[in-house]
């Protein structure tokens, strides 16, 4: 992960590589003004009046009015809602590291037949467009009673988020040198005992970091949610569905709803986003 | 044995249930496609085809990937370099490249509505820039090249984070003695990106873009946002089918062809961007 190395070189003229040095500088400024100003527009209309929101011509600074935002929250079926999206974010977020970190520890520990086979089947759901998977689990879901219901759509969320459970853990076990566990089994640790007290400390922040990047990718989640749920729609479903009917001020505070908790989530996780992208390289 | 037996345990709840909920939707999504009230058929394909909105909708798609994806890949190329050069503040630049990462497309598709529609931010500007004397109406019925150009522009802001990660993630693979050499050689920096970095990164560019392409042609959320019905995209047929016109064996077809789409593109760029063996790093 090392920088480029930019080693001294008596060759380049040092006016150059001053305006080089400029010239990154300006850009990574120009890249993070095109990644940042409109997340910042959202919020400027988030935290404006209602009619400020629908006035001509704009203001670019928020007045700090919640005019907006306690529409948002008093509007009929959006706390609700909210409770919904973190109600199936909760289950996802359980149900990947609950199935995804077994499997990631046996990745990286054993070596066994059929371990190829695993790793393609894992690999492969990210060549498909999961969310489609929504349609005939409806039908399904229907027939099991399902549908309609927060574990439904969180079984269809942790076939998006297991892949990269599983590819995370992963790489955090194969991070842990096998020698501490080995090291406890002879201090008389079973192999159970060895994993809890000296391998789960280790991989703890790692795999909450996978967890909140679980959480996140069911949070985010539309298209499916919109094809399970009727009543108990999530936050995104309920936006989606009142798309065509909500006013203005109505759809930023939404927005704004859903971005703000994503800020946070990708900061906590930040550290760990290479251990999950990275990964494909292998 | 106890041994032997553990990683089958280990995996078995993972490998269950993607059989169960990535592997049998697939046999019956296929199977709901090919059928009507239990008997094979072709005709949810046809009735799909037949649709007057098909054929807009598949060009309109595969338009939008084929602007998009380029001009992401391009971005992404200049983020990640631009990271791995980066002296001082290079996480605070990853991380804020990274933000639209973690931002749904639905969110996405919001912010642009809020640059982009009449009253909006846009037109805030050119008006007080005095380029337009009253706010214009760009994302109308009637305006069906600004809804384009505001849904490729949402999709760029949003997608191009997870193609960059990759790629920043591959540069780090790169040993740097190549580069070093290079330099002694007396080679530019365009020079030691275009015969070094470029051909290294391949396998994590072969990443990047299938990855990428299989998500363009998921465009939904972002082109409900800005477009509604004014730009048809296929995932958005697809829920049409399913909801408003309330039949799921043409919803299934839709879908069956969204992923026929998909599969191809990833092998096609599987077979393009191919890194033989004994050429990776």
């Amino acid at each position: 992960m090392s920088a480029v190395a930019e080693a001294p070189l008596a060759a380049a003229p040092a006016d150059a590589r001053k305006a080089g040095d400029w010239l990154l500088i300006a850009t990574a400024i120009l890249l993070c003004v095109w990644v940042l100003l409109p997340i910042y527009l959202l919020i400027v209309n988030a935290l404006s009046s209602p009619e400020q929101v629908t006035a001509f011509p704009k203001r670019f600074f928020p007045s700090f009015d919640l005019g907006s935002l306690s529409f948002f929250i008093n509007f009929a079926g959006v706390a609700r809602a909210l409770w919904n999206s973190v109600l199936v974010a909760t289950l996802t977020m359980i149900l990947a590291i609950g199935l995804g970190a077994p499997a990631g520890y046996a990745l990286s520990r054993f070596d066994f037949p059929g371990k190829g086979t695993f790793r393609f089947l894992v690999l492969m759901t990210r060549a498909f467009p999961l969310p489609l998977l929504a349609l005939p689990l409806a039908v399904m879901f229907i027939r099991t009673g399902l549908d309609d219901t927060a574990i439904g759509l969180a079984l269809v969320h942790t076939t998006l988020a297991l892949p990269f459970a599983v590819l995370i853990t992963f790489s955090l076990f194969s991070g842990i040198p096998v020698e501490l566990e080995e090291a406890a089994w002879t201090l008389g640790c079973t192999r159970w005992q060895a994993f809890r007290k000296v391998i789960l400390p280790l991989a703890l922040p790692g795999i909450a970091a996978s967890a909140v990047f679980a959480f996140t990718i069911s949070w985010n989640e539309v298209f499916a949610a919109a094809v399970l749920t009727i009543e108990n729609r999530t936050l995104t479903a309920f936006l989606l569905q009142s798309l065509g009917e909500s006013p203005l001020y109505l759809k930023f505070a939404g927005g704004a709803a859903l971005v703000v908790p994503a800020l946070i989530f990708i900061f906590a996780v930040r550290k760990y986003l290479f251990a999950m992208w990275g990964i494909a390289n292998r | 044995m106890h041994g032997k037996a553990l990683p089958y345990l280990l995996l078995m709840p993972a490998t269950v249930f993607l059989c169960l909920f990535f592997l049998y939707p697939f046999v019956l999504v296929a199977f709901e496609a090919v059928t009507r009230d239990g008997a094979f058929t072709l005709d949810n394909f046809r009735t799909m085809a037949g649709s007057w909105k098909f054929p807009v909708t598949v060009r309109k798609t595969l338009f939008l990937a084929a602007i998009v994806v380029p001009i992401q890949l391009t971005m992404a190329l200049l983020m990640a370099s631009v990271v791995s050069r980066l002296q001082t503040g290079r996480s605070a630049a990853l991380y804020v490249f990274a933000i639209p990462l973690g931002i749904s497309d639905l969110a996405a598709g919001l912010i642009w509505l809020a640059i982009f529609d009449q009253s909006g931010f846009l037109n805030t500007l050119l008006s007080s820039l005095g380029v337009v004397d009253k706010p214009v109406m760009f994302l109308g019925y009637q305006s069906k090249l600004t809804i384009f150009i505001a849904v490729a522009l949402a999709e760029i802001w949003r997608a191009t984070a997870i193609m960059m990660v990759i790629l920043v993630a591959g540069m780090g693979l790169i040993p740097r003695e190549y580069y070093e050499a290079a330099e002694v050689f007396g080679a530019s920096p365009w020079q030691r990106f275009a015969r070094i970095t470029l051909p290294l990164l391949r396998p994590s560019l072969q990443t990047a873009i299938i990855l990428r392409v299989i998500l363009a042609f998921e465009v939904f959320a972002v082109v409900a946002a800005l477009g509604g019905t004014n730009l048809p995209v296929l995932m958005g047929e697809t829920y049409n089918w399913q909801f408003t016109l309330q039949d799921r064996n043409v919803a299934a077809a839709s879908a069956l062809l969204i992923l026929a789409i998909s599969i191809g593109f990833t092998l096609f760029f599987l077979r393009v961007l191919r890194v033989p063996r004994e050429a990776r790093i």
